[in-house]
C-alpha cells in the first residue's frame, strides 16, 4: 500500500458535506431507507401469481373462519340429513332427484347420496376443520422445529449429534403406515374399545402425530442455517460485547432464520391439508359425521361412478387450495430470497 | 520502553486445535499448534502491529485476546486482573474495554440490523445510558468515523465495504474501550478505501488514546499503524521491536525475508535489493519442526536450531526491548528496509 496521500482524506470531507446537505434538504425522501423485509414486500407485491394465489389462500381462510356465520344466512347445517326429512330429494336409490347432484336454488351445491345432507355447508365446514387441524399442525411443527433446530445448530457437539440421529431416524420412518398402524391404537391408549373416541381427542391427537413427524426437516434445515451463521462475525462481534446467549439466539440470529422458517412453514401447510385427508380418507383421521375435507372425498369416492357431482366439489377446491398455497410458498420464497430464483 | 504497568500482559500463551478422528469412536488424534506460547505486552494508548504469513496465528491471538477463544494455557492479564479463563459473568467489566474489529466488512455486520441498532446493541447489552440518549451518541459516533448520522436508520446492505468497516469502528468505540484488536481490518477493502480506513483508526488511536493490537498480513500498513511490532512464524514471536528497530535492523532470518519481499515503487539510483527466496512451504502446525520452527526454511540453520528452540532474547546488538529469537541473528544493514514516506503529517 502507498503510504496515504491528501487526496484520501477526501471523501471524508464529502461525506460530511452530503451530511449538512441531506440536513438542511426540506425532503425526507434522500434519508428512506428500506429494511429487507420492506423490500420482500415491495418484491412480493410485484409478483402476480403470488398475489392471486394470496387472494385465493386468504378467501379460503375467511370462509373457513366465518362457515358458522354463512351456514346460519345460508339457513342450513352440515349434521342434518335433507334428503332423508324432505321427501322429494332423493329418489329410491338414495340418489338426488334433480341432475348435478341436486343442485338447486336452495342445495347450492347439491344434497349428498343416501344421507341427503347439504353439500355446500358440509364442504365450508369440512374445509374449516381441515384447515383448522393443519394450522394446528403447522404452528406446532414449526416451533418444535425452531427450537429444536436452533438448539442442536448454536450448542453443535454431543447436543448436535444426538438431535441429528434423532432426525436422521425420523426422516426415514414411514409415516404414513405408522399412522395407519398405530393411530387406532393411540386412540385405544385414551378411550375403551368399545367406546366412541370423541372428535377433540382425535383432532388432538393427529395434530401430535402429524407434528411428531413432520419436525425433523424444518429442524434439520434450520440447524445448517445456525451452523452457518453461529461462525459469522457479527455473532463474534455480540459476543465481543458481552451478550448472553440467548440474545445472540434471539436478536442476532433468529432475525436472519425468519425466511426459511417462513418458506418452510407456508410450503408445509398445504402438505399437512392433504395429508390430513389421506388419513381421513384412509379411515384413520377425522372420520363422519365430523364435517372435513378427507371424509368427503371418502364419501364421495363410494358414489362417483353415479353421481361424481358430490366428488367435484371436495376435490377442486383442494386442488385449488393446494396449489394456490404452493404457488403463494414459491413466491414468498423469491420475494424473501431474491438469489434463489431459478 | 518501559513496562512497568502494561495494559495487556500476555504470557506463554498457547491455544491448540484438537483433530478428531477415528471410527466409530471419535477421538484427539492430534493438535493443530495454531498459537504456542507467545510473550508480549501492550501498553496503554500503544499499537501493537502482529504481521505474519496467514496460517501463523495471528488471527487465534486476537481471538485469544478478546476471549472469543478459550486458551489452552497461558495466562491473558488486563490491568494486573487474569482474565485468561474468566467466564461470561466475571468478564464483563473488562468486555466493555476490550473490543474489537473484524476483518469482512460484509459478515461482521447483522444483515437484519438497522444501523443505530448495531452500534446501539453494545451499549444495551452493557446497559450504558450516555447522556442525552443512546441514539445521540450513536449519531455521534457516526460523525466521528465520518458517516452520515442521518443514516442511522438504514441497514448495511446500502453501504459499501469502506463505510461498513466504519460502521464497525463505531460499534468498537460505543463502549469506549481502552484496547481495540484489529483483526486485517483493511486486508478486504480496496486498496484506495483502506488508506482511509487506516487513517481513521489513527485519528481514533491518537484522538482518543485507545491502544491497539493491529493484526496485519501487509508490512507497510502496519509500519504506518504502528508503534511496535511483532513478527509471527507458525505460532510463535519471532521477533518484537519498535517500529524502526525492526524495519530497520531486522535481526530474525524471517523478519529479513519478509521485510526483502516487500515489492519497491521507486525506480532511484539506489541497487535494487537483494531479495530472499525463501524455499518451500510453511510447515504443517500439526507437527511444527522440532527446535527452531523456521530451521526448516532458513539458510543458516544447523545441527542447534533443530535440538534447541531459540528463546526470544534481546540478542547482542538490540536496543533494549527489541526481542529475537534466534540463535545465529542477522547482521545489521546488509538490506535496505522498503522506502516509505514517513511523514506523519500526511497521515493525519
Amino acid at each position: 500500500m502507498t503510504p496515504p496521500t491528501p487526496s484520501a482524506a477526501a471523501p471524508l470531507e464529502v461525506t460530511e458535506e452530503s451530511a449538512e446537505k441531506s440536513i438542511t434538504s426540506p425532503s425526507p425522501k434522500a434519508n428512506e431507507s428500506r429494511s429487507p423485509g420492506q423490500l420482500a414486500w415491495r418484491r412480493f407485491k410485484r409478483d402476480r401469481t403470488g398475489v392471486i394465489s394470496a387472494g385465493i389462500v386468504i378467501f379460503f381462510f375467511v370462509i373457513a373462519i366465518a362457515a358458522p356465520l354463512i351456514a346460519k344466512l345460508y339457513g342450513k347445517d352440515p349434521y342434518t340429513t335433507y334428503g332423508q326429512d324432505i321427501p322429494g330429494l332423493l329418489n329410491d336409490f338414495a340418489y338426488p332427484v334433480k341432475p348435478n347432484g341436486g343442485i338447486s336454488s336452495e342445495f347450492w351445491f347439491g344434497i349428498e347420496p343416501q344421507l341427503g345432507r347439504d353439500v355446500f355447508t358440509f364442504l365450508l365446514y369440512g374445509i374449516r376443520t381441515s384447515l383448522l387441524l393443519a394450522t394446528a399442525a403447522t404452528v406446532l411443527t414449526t416451533l418444535l422445529g425452531v427450537v429444536i433446530g436452533v438448539t442442536a445448530g448454536y450448542l453443535g457437539g454431543k447436543t448436535d449429534y444426538l438431535i441429528g440421529r434423532v432426525i436422521d431416524i425420523l426422516l426415514s420412518f414411514p409415516s404414513t403406515l405408522f399412522f395407519i398402524a398405530f393411530m387406532p391404537v393411540v386412540y385405544n391408549l385414551f378411550v375403551p374399545f368399545d367406546e366412541d373416541v370423541p372428535v377433540w381427542l382425535r383432532a388432538t391427537c393427529l395434530i401430535l402425530a402429524l407434528t411428531a413427524f413432520g419436525w425433523a426437516s424444518i429442524a434439520r434445515l434450520l440447524r445448517g442455517q445456525v451452523l452457518g451463521l453461529r461462525e459469522r462475525e457479527f455473532v463474534e462481534a455480540a459476543k465481543v460485547t458481552g451478550a448472553s446467549p440467548a440474545r445472540i439466539i434471539f436478536k442476532e440470529l433468529l432475525p436472519n432464520l425468519w425466511t426459511p422458517i417462513l418458506i418452510q412453514s407456508t410450503l408445509m401447510l398445504p402438505a399437512y391439508v392433504t395429508a390430513e385427508a389421506g388419513l381421513a380418507f384412509l379411515g384413520v383421521g377425522i372420520i363422519d359425521p365430523t364435517p372435513d375435507w378427507g371424509v368427503m372425498i371418502q364419501r364421495g369416492a363410494q358414489f362417483y361412478s353415479d353421481d361424481i357431482t358430490f366428488m367435484i366439489f371436495p376435490g377442486v377446491s383442494m386442488i385449488l387450495f393446494v396449489l394456490a398455497f404452493n404457488l403463494l410458498g414459491d413466491s414468498v420464497r423469491d420475494a424473501l430470497d431474491p438469489k434463489s430464483k431459478r | 520502553m518501559s513496562n512497568t504497568n502494561p495494559l495487556l500482559d500476555v504470557t506463554g500463551l498457547t491455544k491448540h486445535f484438537p483433530v478428531k478422528g477415528g471410527f466409530p469412536i471419535r477421538r484427539t488424534v492430534g493438535a493443530v499448534q495454531a498459537v504456542d506460547g507467545l510473550d508480549f505486552q501492550v501498553n496503554e494508548g500503544e499499537a501493537l502491529g502482529l504481521v505474519g504469513e496467514s496460517g501463523c496465528g495471528k488471527s487465534t491471538t486476537g481471538r485469544l485476546i478478546t476471549r472469543l477463544l478459550e486458551p489452552t494455557g497461558g495466562k491473558i492479564s488486563y490491568r494486573g486482573q487474569d482474565i485468561t479463563h474468566a467466564g461470561r459473568k466475571e468478564l464483563a467489566p473488562v468486555r466493555s474495554e476490550i473490543q474489537m474489529i473484524f476483518q469482512d466488512p460484509y459478515a461482521s455486520l447483522n444483515p437484519r440490523q438497522t444501523v443505530g441498532k448495531i452500534i446501539s446493541g453494545p451499549m444495551e447489552i452493557n446497559d450504558i445510558n450516555p447522556e442525552g440518549g443512546r441514539e445521540k451518541r450513536v449519531r455521534e459516533l457516526l460523525e466521528i468515523v465520518g458517516l452520515n448520522p442521518e443514516h442511522y436508520n438504514r441497514f448495511p446492505h446500502e453501504f459499501s465495504g469502506g463505510q461498513r468497516q466504519r460502521i464497525g469502528v463505531a460499534r468498537a468505540l460505543a463502549l469506549e474501550p481502552k484496547l481495540i484488536v484489529a483483526d486485517e481490518p483493511v486486508s478486504a477493502l480496496d486498496v484506495s478505501i483502506q488508506a482511509q480506513v487506516v487513517n481513521l483508526l489513527q485519528k481514533v488511536q491518537q484522538e482518543l488514546g485507545i491502544a491497539f493490537v493491529f493484526i496485519a498480513h501487509d508490512l507497510a500498513v502496519v509500519r504506518h499503524f504502528s508503534q511496535r511490532v511483532a513478527v509471527m512464524y507458525l505460532g510463535k514471536i519471532v521477533e518484537i521491536a519498535d517500529r524502526d528497530d525492526l524495519y530497520g535492523n531486522p535481526r530474525h532470518p524471517y523478519t529479513k525475508a519478509l521485510l526483502s519481499a516487500v515489492p519497491e515503487a521507486t525506480v532511484d539510483e539506489t541497487p535494487a535489493r537483494e531479495r530472499i527466496r525463501l524455499q518451500g512451504d510453511v510447515p504443517s502446525p500439526l507437527n511444527p519442526p522440532s527446535g527452531c520452527r523456521f530451521r526448516t526454511r532458513c539458510w543458516k540453520a544447523t545441527e542447534k536450531c533443530a535440538t534447541e528452540a531459540p528463546p526470544l532474547v534481546q540478542v547482542e546488538g538490540n536496543k533494549p526491548g527489541h526481542l529475537t529469537a534466534c540463535h545465529y541473528p542477522e547482521t545489521e544493514g546488509t538490506i535496505p528496509a522498503p522506502r516509505l514516506s514517513k511523514d506523519p503529517q500526511a497521515a493525519a
